[in-house]
């Protein structure tokens, strides 16, 4: 059966409580998810009274301030701090999203949580493994597959064509929807999970490529693609404002077309 | 088990499974085709159930005697254990992890969706041609 309790080792204890300095004026608490893999504790949750007046609006800043001046221990994955790159995507307040794009203030609650994104292994603290994300995206072959030799110039589009990628090709994999997803959950291993559906299908919608075909052929199977239950919150936590799950629906449609 | 220090396979090996199974359209049309059916089916029997019970069992006979409500009554019960066993396998397919187990529940799912809808167009079928007589 799906397992609805933490096993064991996983289940989280109380952690350590670094108190507001001295003379803060506006403090606000965080409450963040710890863990080692490599040592013998379970996880445990650490919570930082943070002088919100020290560091900037983004709770990326909040979480790089505690780094340079509260505890350095803290481990988190960061790059462009501006929503591009998709790396310090983690559940915050209970929400799958990217630090660097979501204000602390926007968070309701005394406390903000945070963790790493549910459902994947923890490397350590707030950075999951995403490697089998990774390579089911790899799975579907993300790049144009053509028969016909290649153009002297560029492969041609008309602008309404280009049009139809617009809404899909802005994805940049942060995992917020997959690991947000209860199917991908359950069976990550069998189910691509809404991101890697929602760029299956920016190749098959794309008036460049030739293999569509052998592209639903090797979606079309109860677990990879059928998982898909129309839950929603993959559209619900993208920070990019994108629908996944109307892409997965898309996939759906031109499986009956092709036998209807 | 998957992702565990023991498992040596590739990402790309995990990622791709034993590979499609090349079905799964037929399901989905299947379950939205019978969904669509069940709606006007579900709204006749919802009328007509409370209507039948205020009388006694010698009206009800008659009214199941003619051959629209006993087709209808019919198609109700086996597009709704048709529906039911699409939907069921769903449920176990997603909660259900290890192959026998999960084989036989859906076994079972078969099993009883295939023997309630026998049962309930016999029972139909007996009201309807002998009046219920035994």
């Amino acid at each position: 059966m799906v397992q609805l309790a933490l096993p064991k080792n996983s289940r989280i204890g109380k952690g350590k409580h670094f108190p507001a300095p001295t003379g803060a004026k506006r403090v606000k608490t965080f409450k963040i998810y710890r863990y080692d893999p490599e040592g013998t504790e379970n996880p445990r949750w650490d919570t930082y009274d943070v002088d919100v007046d020290r560091c900037g609006p983004m709770l990326l800043d909040v979480l790089i301030h505690i780094k340079n001046d509260i505890d350095p221990t803290l481990t988190f994955r960061r790059s462009c701090r501006e929503g591009v790159c998709g790396s310090c995507a983690m559940n915050i307040g209970g929400r799958n999203t990217l630090a660097c794009t979501h204000g602390w203030e926007e968070v309701p609650g005394k406390e903000i949580t945070i963790a790493p994104l549910p459902s994947q292994p923890v490397v350590k603290d707030l950075v999951p493994d995403l490697t089998l994300f990774y390579a089911q995206y790899a799975s579907i072959e993300p790049w144009l597959h053509t028969d016909t030799p290649e153009p002297r110039a560029e492969w041609k589009q008309s602008p309404e064509d280009r049009s139809k990628l617009d809404g899909l090709y802005e994805c940049i994999l942060c995992a917020c929807c997959s690991t947000s997803c209860p199917s991908y959950w359950w069976n990550g291993e069998k189910y691509l999970g809404p991101a890697t559906l929602l760029h299956a299908y920016r190749w098959l919608i794309d008036s460049r490529d030739e293999a569509t075909g052998e592209r639903l052929d090797a979606l079309e199977d109860p677990f990879k693609l059928y998982r898909c239950h129309t839950i929603m919150n993959c559209a619900q936590v993208c920070p990019k404002g994108l629908n996944p799950a109307k892409a997965i629906a898309e996939i759906k449609k031109m499986m009956v077309e092709r036998v209807a | 088990m998957a992702g565990t220090p023991n498992d040596f396979r590739t990402p790309m090996a995990r990622a791709r499974g034993l590979g499609a199974a090349k079905h799964g359209v037929g399901h989905f049309i299947a379950e939205r085709v019978s969904g669509i059916a069940l709606i006007p089916l579900a709204l006749w029997a919802a009328f007509s159930g409370p209507m039948l019970a205020k009388g006694d069992f010698a009206t009800a006979a008659v009214w199941l005697s003619q051959p629209l409500n006993a087709v209808l009554a019919a198609a109700f019960v086996v597009v709704g254990f048709f529906h039911l066993r699409l939907t069921m396998q769903v449920v176990i397919e997603d909660y259900v992890e290890g192959f026998v187990g999960k084989s036989a529940l859906l076994m079972l799912n078969l099993f009883v969706c295939v023997l309630g809808a026998g049962l309930g167009v016999f029972a139909i079928l007996k009201v309807a041609l002998l009046g219920g007589a035994l």
